[in-house]
């Protein structure tokens, strides 16, 4: 038996860029909170963490861009416009297309705003 | 069979109605108040959390009256103290949450063209443990015992018993029990709205205030937990002197703060996305046009909800940690504004792009925002740490809050109380009231929280209950002083035109405002929601489906009838809403009334240490629950299938994934799951902060917890097949199964304690080995409710109430221990194995 039913697969993908921004978050702070309480035993200094994060930053917005792209799919590659309202199973699924790609390009601008500390801090300072 | 109204006599059509107004009518007499119908229980709620705010209010003038004039004495110190706690406490979790609550349970069913939400009686039970704990929590400052450290009850001043009284008891548990009770609400609200829309309405038609709240009750199950989590560590501390936020013993107050904004920020938005979604609906409504940019409406909403969750730490400023951490939480401060400009911008295209009806409810809209943005540009400043670093704990953040939440949440929601109110009683409420009552809050609301901006930035602190003449504040708070009365006296223009009778007035038509959504089809003299269940074709049905009100109220759509004397309501597909079950909602009962009281009782009694008292309301919540669960769900209809009208046939009992009880099962999950995810940020926390965080103690050792994990795996792979076996129809194999899951699960719990237990760890000596207790009773608990929900399939199987086609009971069971496994897995490799690896 599956845990996520079928039917909420495709309502899920809506969330994929959003969770993926939560992850990329958590994976910031819990790694910075980690290192700057530890630093005295750990042995690598503050920079191969920001580089660490840096990658991780990479494959956020990859990630989201994926989403991003099959959304576009999904949506007809822009081909029909807004607002998706005819009680068809065809427009929910454009409507479920569009709303991912904004979801996807929200997410994508605050993966960036969150990394951003990351260019300009080097130190864990409190 | 059922017949249509078209080909019936009037005889047979009355007939017809008559036997569906007896099944969702309301007892007479007091006995109405065992009603459980979404209609009484969301008016109750919302009239309830409303005397909360006016109680609340009253005690924001008080502590205006105290700081009008520099070294006042009309409060007494401790009094001011109690007046501001209460003041914050009852505004957040008795009235702003709840009073989403109330209007999404009475607006939602005829919204979504359902009959019902698909609990009733859990939504009655939700409004009894919310009246119960509110008037716990209030009362309490009549006997001078309120909470009085401030509405987020930061340790070390509210774990100290000397400084904190009982009034941090009444908090931690009173609230508590609400929160449970808001839990209850979301999982009701998210099945609702994923599961009981009518046919047709797929979710590119739902209406925006069903998105905003889908996200809401998401967010309460994310954001909750960590609060419920906080507080069994603050119980434990202040009742049993378990060190978790003692420094002395290794704890950490930090770890307090963290829970709370986990929870209390989200909590914001919480507030803020039900009271923008009302205006979701109204502003098309005013503007006679569909929302521009529906899509857009659902980024806003889910994005915010997203990243409202990264932003707990930008009330902690302050605190010390690295600054690169506090750069992170900034920067999702500052990416937060995107999408919530993202919804303004929408209405004001709304109202650009049609021909906008200025009204009382756009009134306090349009005002609302006003303010609203005003408070999100002084929130742009507060998430600049370096100017945090100034303003933080000033009457700056007071100002702030206030125009976030009265602009972002009170005055949407008056609009929404002007906009609905003939939904109530079929009567409008007075114009001319409605916008006077405006302008007073308006002007007052200004006049009161303006200068709070300038006295935080003369440097007033937050909860000073006086000041001296010289420092300059005394012309500032004098003037916030009159504003405030300003502002309460529109709120009383307000309660006066609720309030006065209006039985002389002729009844208003049913859609006045001319909307274009389905809530407006609900009679207010009728209780059963919607006469038939409408096909929904269009985002604002009213607008575009031509004869829709005529052909539901002639019946002319599914479950026109109640041949069976049932509640009945349809459970639709998630993405599409096609039909799939004829869903029999529980009817009237005292067992959610009793329930409550009960379970309520032994909040109250544990508050005073009254150990006998809690453990007999415990026992009687217990017996209480399990009643309403053996009486009142998964029963067996009488018949495998209904005929529903227009040619559709549908089942009577689905089990597994396609039913609500399994959706309530997987919701409810997630969140224990968030509270058992937050124990255990706990534990690392504690690792992170120490260089030994285990104080040099052994630890529960590696052995036991291996073996109550071994046993733990068992008993949910024994689960796994009597589910099997079940469906396969052996039945005795299948009483087997359970029987030896139930054994496990005793021994995997025995197993569990005994590794603490033997190597003599004591919770009250420091935190390491106070966390690791938690964690393994956390477990335990769980395991003592699996053991009851095994005994309770078994005793389904033997009365016949359990069987392979009627296997809801076990699927659900089953799915609980899915969870449950994976809780045994973390807590017993978290506590066995982490302190080897170091």
């Amino acid at each position: 038996m599956r845990i996520i039913p079928n039917e909420m697969e495709s309502l899920w993908t809506l969330f994929t860029a959003p969770v993926v921004w939560a992850l990329h978050f958590l994976i910031c702070y819990v790694s910075v909170a980690v290192y700057c309480a530890k630093s005295s035993q750990i042995s690598f200094g503050f920079d191969v963490v920001r580089l660490g994060v840096v990658l991780v930053t990479i494959m956020a917005l990859a990630l989201i861009a994926m989403s991003g792209l099959l959304a576009w799919r999904q949506w007809g590659f822009g081909t029909h416009d807004p607002p998706h309202d005819d009680p068809t199973r065809h427009d929910r699924e454009l409507f479920q297309g569009f709303a991912t790609l904004l979801l996807s390009g929200l997410s994508f601008v605050a993966v960036i705003y969150v990394a951003m500390p990351l260019l300009f801090i080097a130190e864990c300072s409190p | 069979m059922t017949q249509f109204a078209d080909r019936m006599t009037r005889k047979e059509a009355k007939a017809q109605e008559e036997r569906l107004r007896k099944v969702w009518a309301d007892p007479s007499g007091w006995r109405y108040w065992t009603s459980v119908n979404n209609y009484q229980i969301g008016l109750w709620y919302a009239a309830t959390a409303f005397a909360f705010m006016l109680f609340a209010g009253v005690l924001a003038l008080m502590v205006r009256v105290q700081l009008a004039v520099p070294d006042n004495d009309f409060l007494s110190a401790d009094l001011f103290n109690q007046a501001f706690t209460l003041h914050g406490t009852v505004m957040m979790f008795l009235f702003a949450v709840p009073i989403f609550e109330a209007v999404a349970i009475f607006l939602l069913p005829p919204m979504l063209g359902a009959r019902e939400l698909p609990f009733p009686r859990l939504s009655a039970f939700g409004f009894w443990s919310f009246l119960l704990g509110g008037i716990f929590v209030c009362g309490s400052i009549f006997f001078n015992a309120a909470p009085s450290s401030g509405w987020f009850m930061y340790p070390p001043l509210a774990t100290d018993k000397e400084f904190s009284g009982i009034g941090a008891d009444i908090w931690l548990l009173g609230l508590s029990f609400i929160e449970i009770a808001s839990i209850a609400a979301a999982v009701e609200l998210i099945v609702g709205i994923l599961k009981c829309r009518a046919p047709g309405m797929r979710i590119n038609m739902m209406p925006l205030f069903a998105w905003y709240l889908l996200v809401v009750a998401g967010m309460i199950l994310f954001a909750f937990p960590p609060l419920i989590a906080g507080d069994i560590l603050f119980e434990l501390e202040r009742m049993f002197d378990w060190p978790f936020f003692n420094p002395e013993r290794g704890g950490d107050p930090i770890l307090w703060q963290h829970l709370f904004w986990i929870f209390g920020h989200p909590e914001v938005y919480i507030i803020f996305l039900p009271a923008i979604a009302l205006m979701a609906m109204i502003v098309p409504t005013f503007s006679q046009r569909p929302v521009v940019g529906y899509s857009w409406i659902v980024l806003a909403a889910v994005g915010t909800g997203f990243l409202s969750f990264g932003l707990w730490v930008h009330h902690m400023f302050t605190t010390g940690l690295p600054q690169i951490s506090l750069a992170f939480f900034s920067a999702a401060s500052e990416a937060v504004a995107i999408p919530t400009g993202v919804q303004i911008f929408v209405f004001i295209a709304t109202m650009l792009a049609g021909r906008v009806i200025f009204s009382v409810p756009m009134l306090f809209g349009a005002g609302g925002l006003a303010i609203f943005v005003m408070g999100g540009l002084t929130g742009v400043m507060v998430a600049l740490a370096p100017f945090d670093w100034q303003a933080h704990d000033t009457y700056f953040v007071v100002a702030h809050l206030h125009y976030v939440l009265i602009g972002g949440m009170l005055f949407p929601v008056i609009a929404g109380l002007y906009y609905y109110y003939p939904l109530i009683n079929a009567r409008m409420l007075s114009d001319r009231a409605g916008k006077l009552a405006f302008w007073l809050m308006f002007i007052g609301f200004n006049v009161a929280f303006f200068p709070m901006h300038l006295s935080g930035l003369r440097g007033m602190p937050r909860r000073v209950f006086t000041y001296p003449p010289e420092v300059g504040w005394d012309w500032l708070n004098l003037i916030s002083t009159i504003g405030a009365f300003i502002l309460a006296s529109g709120i009383l223009v307000i309660v006066v035109d609720v309030l006065r009778p209006k039985h002389r007035e002729p009844e208003g038509e049913s859609n006045p405002w001319n909307a274009g959504t389905l809530e407006w089809i609900s009679e207010p003299k009728e209780n059963w929601g919607v006469r038939s269940i409408p096909i929904i074709e269009s985002r604002y049905p009213l607008w575009d489906q031509p004869n829709l009100m005529r052909d539901i109220n002639k019946g002319r759509f599914y479950l026109p009838d109640a041949e069976e004397g049932r509640r009945e309501g349809l459970v639709t597909s998630v993405l599409d809403a096609q039909p799939i079950q004829v869903l029999r909602v529980a009817g009237t009962a005292y067992v959610p009334i009793i329930s409550a009281f009960f379970l309520g009782g032994a909040f109250v009694a544990l508050t005073f240490h009254w150990w006998i008292a809690t453990i007999v309301s415990a026992v009687g919540a217990f017996a209480a629950i399990v009643y309403w669960l053996w009486t009142g769900t998964a029963e067996l209809p009488e018949k495998p299938q209904k005929h529903i009208g227009l040619g559709v046939t549908l089942p009577l009992y689905v089990s597994g994934p396609s039913s609500t009880g399994w959706w309530a099962m997987f919701i409810t999950m997630i969140g224990d799951g968030t509270a058992f995810a937050s124990l255990i940020f706990g534990y690392f926390f504690y690792w992170t902060i120490h260089e030994d965080f285990t104080a040099g103690s052994k630890g529960p050792g590696a052995q036991w917890p291996m073996i109550g994990f071994g046993l733990f795996a068992a008993a949910w792979i024994a689960m796994i097949y009597a589910r099997r076996l079940n469906g396969r129809g052996f039945v005795l194999a299948m009483r087997a199964c359970l029987m030896l899951a139930a054994l496990l699960t005793i021994c995997g719990s025995l197993a569990a304690v005994a590794g603490p237990l033997a190597y003599g760890m004591d919770p009250k000596s420091h935190v390491y080995p106070a966390i690791v207790w938690v964690l393994v009773l956390w477990t335990a608990v769980h395991a003592v409710l699996g053991l009851v929900m095994q005994v309770y399939c078994l005793a389904r199987s033997l009365v016949g109430r359990l069987t392979a086609q009627h296997d809801v009971d076990l699927q659900n069971v089953v799915l609980y221990w899915h969870f449950l496994f994976v809780t045994a897995l973390i807590t017993f490799a978290v506590i066995g194995l982490f302190p080897r690896m170091l």
